[in-house]
């Protein structure tokens, strides 16, 4: 049975059915990250102040990263363009260049960016703990200075079995920068660029601690809206890279050569999508990592 | 709106972006006393105007082609 409208504007509408379907799909997918990113920027109005993690992100690898998007959504639309002019081989490499952005995207994220946060660990120190570890906060040194107390010390967790195991009493940690020079002034600011954590090696009695975990999305607010808006939107990145693949293998050349048009709308309408994730990662690029 | 129109107003949004990392670079290394951040500047407002330019070439020549409405 031959579907009505895949290239012929309807004329109630006046477009084609599947463009229809992909602005209403759009509509709605503004509605979910609207609502996740008024859910961060709720969360970080409401939080203390000093209390927000600031900084923990990579910068130079963001912006990679952003810069890898911004050309995949060029190259879509050049492959839409030579199906549009019927230059089915640029199409072709056009396709396979924005599926491999999109994978080296999930790559930089899956590979590098996310373990490194798993990896890390974090104790948060009681209120009436926070004298015997001033060695490792520095907080005089900051109120001195108006800046705001740091209550975590954090770093490369030696002992994991600390996390489960109720025998052992303290954590082991190499402690970052940050806590293993904290009077440093160029520690009062976040650096924004991967600093590896330091040979200094502190123990932390875990009576002291209110709350200690890996930074994993139930360390704090921060990185539970971190790891779900990145995470749905790498999902998103995904479903793009598995139509846009589809589209590139045979299975496109055999629909061009049917009805070139036919395809050409196919791939505007998930060149659409895929404009719409990468406009995301622009709204999400400034919130998480430079804000 | 179709694809091309929506990768102007991503172009565009994409060129502000690029804008204001520069303008965030500036910031940092005032602030901080960072010098890395000002290459990071000087980068983003290269990337800034190479947008500015390619939106202006795509543009013009989906205008010359035609055949994209």
């Amino acid at each position: 049975m031959e579907i009505p409208y895949t290239v012929t504007a309807r004329p109630d509408t006046g477009l084609w059915n599947a463009k229809v379907g992909i602005w209403l799909f759009l509509a709605s997918e503004v509605m979910l990250f609207g609502g996740l990113f008024s859910a961060y920027v709720f969360l970080r109005l409401d939080a203390a102040p000093g209390a927000w993690p600031h900084g923990l992100l990579n910068v130079p690898v963001g912006t990679m990263n952003t810069a890898i998007l911004i050309a995949s959504s060029v190259t879509v639309v050049m492959a839409w363009a030579s199906l549009k002019m019927r230059r089915f081989r640029a199409y072709w490499w056009y396709m396979l260049v924005t599926i491999l952005c999109g994978v080296t995207f999930l790559g930089v994220k899956l590979i590098y960016e996310w373990p490194q946060k798993f990896e890390h660990f974090g104790a948060f120190i009681k209120k009436d703990a926070l004298e015997k570890y001033e060695p490792y906060l520095g907080n005089h040194h900051l109120a001195e200075k108006g800046l705001a107390p740091r209550t975590e010390i954090s770093g490369h967790l030696h002992n994991h079995e600390a996390l489960h195991d109720e025998n052992v009493k303290e954590y082991e940690i190499a402690l970052d920068p940050v806590n293993a020079d904290p009077t440093n002034p160029l520690m009062d600011r976040p650096h924004f660029l991967y600093v590896p954590p330091t040979e200094k090696l502190a123990k932390i009695e875990k009576a002291d601690v209110e709350y200690a975990n890996m930074f994993l999305p139930k360390h704090s607010a921060y990185f539970a809206s971190y790891f779900t808006i990145t995470g749905l939107h790498g999902l998103h990145v995904l479903g793009g890279v598995i139509v846009f693949t589809y589209l590139w293998l045979p299975v496109g050349t055999k629909l061009y050569k049917r009805n070139p048009e036919h395809l050409a709308n196919r791939v505007e309408v998930a060149g659409l999508f895929w404009h719409f994730v990468d406009l995301v990662w622009i709204f999400v690029f400034p919130l998480f990592y430079l804000l | 709106m179709s694809l091309k129109g929506f990768h102007i107003v991503f172009i565009t949004v994409s060129t502000l972006l690029a804008l204001g990392v520069g303008a965030w670079c500036i910031w940092v290394e005032r602030m901080e006393g960072a010098p890395a951040f000002r290459a990071g500047a000087i980068c983003s407002f290269v990337a800034a105007l190479a947008l500015i330019a390619y939106g202006v070439w795509f543009y013009r020549k989906m205008k010359r082609l035609r055949i994209i409405t």
